[in-house]
């Protein structure tokens, strides 16, 4: 479509004012990272981190608690994202390569499931987990993650798994290898991208959590990192906050969900099988 | 590609880390042949673990939800059947139900603005050149991965009544009076700053969704529609409008679903400093019910509610992913 230089200009104008206000709060979060606390302190707020210094980072990263927390945040993303992989690879394997009875009733299910608030849940799961002396444990919150995140992973490899079709296997066991050979050499490496790609959702969603980690880890030895941030806010109600530390505090936690998302949008946008069968 | 076994997968294989389940969910198997069966163990790990982790939380909140379960229940005394009581304080109590008219109206006034203020930015979107419209993208991007609880740390810097920004440039504005205001302690400026920190974290969604409906439209009908002269406003409400309306729907209720489920954003800001008994939405009700009170009758009534309508409004949703699946 033509338009006139000015239009064209007054919209590009109002396209990057736009993206300014989007971009805003993640800029101001790095900017305050930066500088020190006596610079955030001053009536005027400063909108570049010159003569900035990782300092504020330095101090997050040896503060034991966080250490704690990140430890404890490893341990229940990393045991979510491997049991959710396992459990949601079988059911995807059962429902997109195979017809039986209350299957459709299991991926209705499935999807309802999915959308299911926390907070229609947290109260009773925390209750469960208390009367099962589970509370503080990694492994609770885990197996709660776990089951947040298996009904989607499993529509989401359903796909993947229907995109690498049987004849390729079947192909591969004309040309002699046994059913477990074609799988593991031919199937499998296709399904590569899907597995990464749930694998970043699982992540994703256990790394950034907050209301079920927030009633089954009560105790402060055992919080997630999303739990020690909350610290912080709690703490600035009543008294001074070194807003610089909170900032640092939360571009750790944010960096690697950053990449990871920017990534995976990518990735996913790219063809999965893309020439692998030629019609 | 009927009933492909795949025997080289040992079943059982990966039970998954479930403890003991407490209902047994034996699937149906017909027939005895190894094929027959393999489907049903194959979901048998996802439909254990769904049961233990949510199928009975689901079925205790129902049957709490139908007793009077508070201190004295937790210290021992039998809890008792009071029937719907639970449910009819919902109505009854004005404390509860002012929660869930609040709840209600911060849920839709949020995502009616989310999806206008989205639907406005994908249709800039589209009518951007490229490089202004990938900065554009970047940053709807770069928003939409913040971490929910780091995006609300920024955000309560941002409004933080001693230091916070958004003082400084109201004050340079010429507003004197919002220096060392505190907009998170009356429920009122609260609940605006709770909107505009979910609508900034929605809109990268919604925003990039219809603009790909947008896309859609094929330059060949925009260019017919302009020879045979229709008007830029026309083109937009007979040939864009019609195209994007399905997407629209789904985001609009996509975004009423995921808007009653604000319990992060909420808790965090009254955390900040606010009265949380003026604050509540139901999310956090539940959480202080539960915890604070151990009133675990009424927080399971409530709990339930909240079930309820999200299934209410997922069903449409859902029906439109299974018609998609077959």
């Amino acid at each position: 479509m033509r338009r006139s230089p000015l239009s064209r200009a007054l919209l590009a104008l109002l396209g990057l004012a736009v993206a300014a206000v989007w971009a805003f709060p993640v800029y101001w979060m790095l900017d305050s990272a930066l500088l020190p606390n006596v610079v955030l302190q001053s009536t005027t707020p400063t909108f570049l981190p010159f003569g900035g210094s990782l300092d504020n980072f330095a101090a997050v990263v040896s503060d034991p608690a966080f250490v704690r927390a990140l430890s404890v945040s490893l341990v229940v993303t990393l045991t979510t994202v491997g049991a959710a992989l396992v459990v949601a690879f079988l059911g995807a394997l059962a429902v997109s390569r195979f017809r039986f009875r209350g299957r459709s009733a299991f991926v209705l299910a499935l999807l309802l499931i999915q959308m299911l608030p926390a907070e229609g849940l947290f109260i009773a799961q925390y209750k469960m987990m208390s009367s099962l002396g589970l509370l503080n444990r990694s492994l609770a919150l885990a197996v709660l993650y776990t089951a947040a995140v298996v009904p989607f992973t499993i529509w989401m490899l359903r796909g993947f798994v229907a995109g690498v079709p049987a004849e390729l296997e079947e192909a591969a066991m004309v040309d002699g290898l046994s059913r477990t050979q074609a799988f593991l050499r031919i199937t499998f490496p296709l399904l590569a991208p899907g597995l990464v790609a749930s694998g970043v959702y699982a992540f994703l969603q256990a790394w950034n959590e907050f209301t079920v980690a927030l009633v089954v880890m009560t105790d402060e030895q055992s919080r997630t990192l999303p739990l020690w941030l909350r610290g912080f806010v709690q703490a600035s109600a009543s008294r001074e906050t070194d807003w610089g530390q909170v900032m640092a505090a939360s571009t750790l936690v944010a960096v690697p969900v950053i990449v990871f998302f920017l990534v995976v949008q990518g990735r996913m946008s790219s063809g999965l099988v893309g020439g692998a069968v030629k019609g | 590609m009927p009933s492909r076994t795949l025997d080289h997968d040992p079943p059982g294989s990966a039970s998954g880390p479930v403890p003991a389940p407490t209902r047994s969910a034996a699937p149906r198997r017909p027939g005895s042949g190894a094929s027959r069966r393999l489907p049903y163990l194959l979901v048998l790990p996802t439909v254990l673990l769904l049961l233990a982790a949510l199928g009975y939380p689901v079925g205790w909140q129902l049957v709490t939800s139908l007793r009077r379960f508070g201190l004295a229940q937790q210290f021992g005394a039998p809890p008792q059947w009071v029937g719907l009581d639970n449910y009819a304080a919902l109505v009854s109590d004005p404390t509860l139900w002012g929660v869930v008219v609040r709840s209600v109206l911060f849920c839709v006034v949020t995502a009616l603005v989310t999806v206008a203020v989205g639907g406005a930015v994908a249709v800039l979107m589209n009518a951007l050149d490229r490089w202004t419209r990938l900065a554009l993208q970047v940053a709807l991007l770069l928003a939409w991965a913040m971490p929910i609880v780091a995006a609300m740390t920024v955000w309560i810097w941002i409004v933080d009544w001693r230091r916070g920004l958004l003082n400084w440039a109201l004050v340079h504005l010429g507003v004197d009076s919002a220096a060392g205001h505190n907009w998170l302690a009356e429920p009122l400026s609260f609940f605006v700053v709770a909107s505009v920190v979910v609508v900034w974290m929605s809109v990268p969604f919604v925003a990039l969704s219809i603009y790909a409906g947008l896309t859609q439209v094929g330059q060949e009908v925009i260019e017919a529609a302009m020879l045979d002269g229709a008007s830029g406003v026309q083109r937009l409400r007979y040939i864009y409008a019609p195209l994007v309306a399905p997407v629209l729907s789904i985001v609009m209720l996509l975004q009423l679903i995921w808007d009653l489920r604000v319990f992060t954003q909420i808790k965090l800001l009254q955390d900040a400093g606010s009265v949380a008994n003026e604050t509540n939405l139901l999310g956090t009700y539940v959480y202080q019910l539960g915890t604070g009170k151990g009133d675990f009758g009424t927080a399971s009534a409530v709990s339930v509610l909240i079930l309820l309508i999200t299934v209410a409004l997922s069903w449409y949703y859902v029906r439109s992913l299974m018609a998609q699946e077959s």
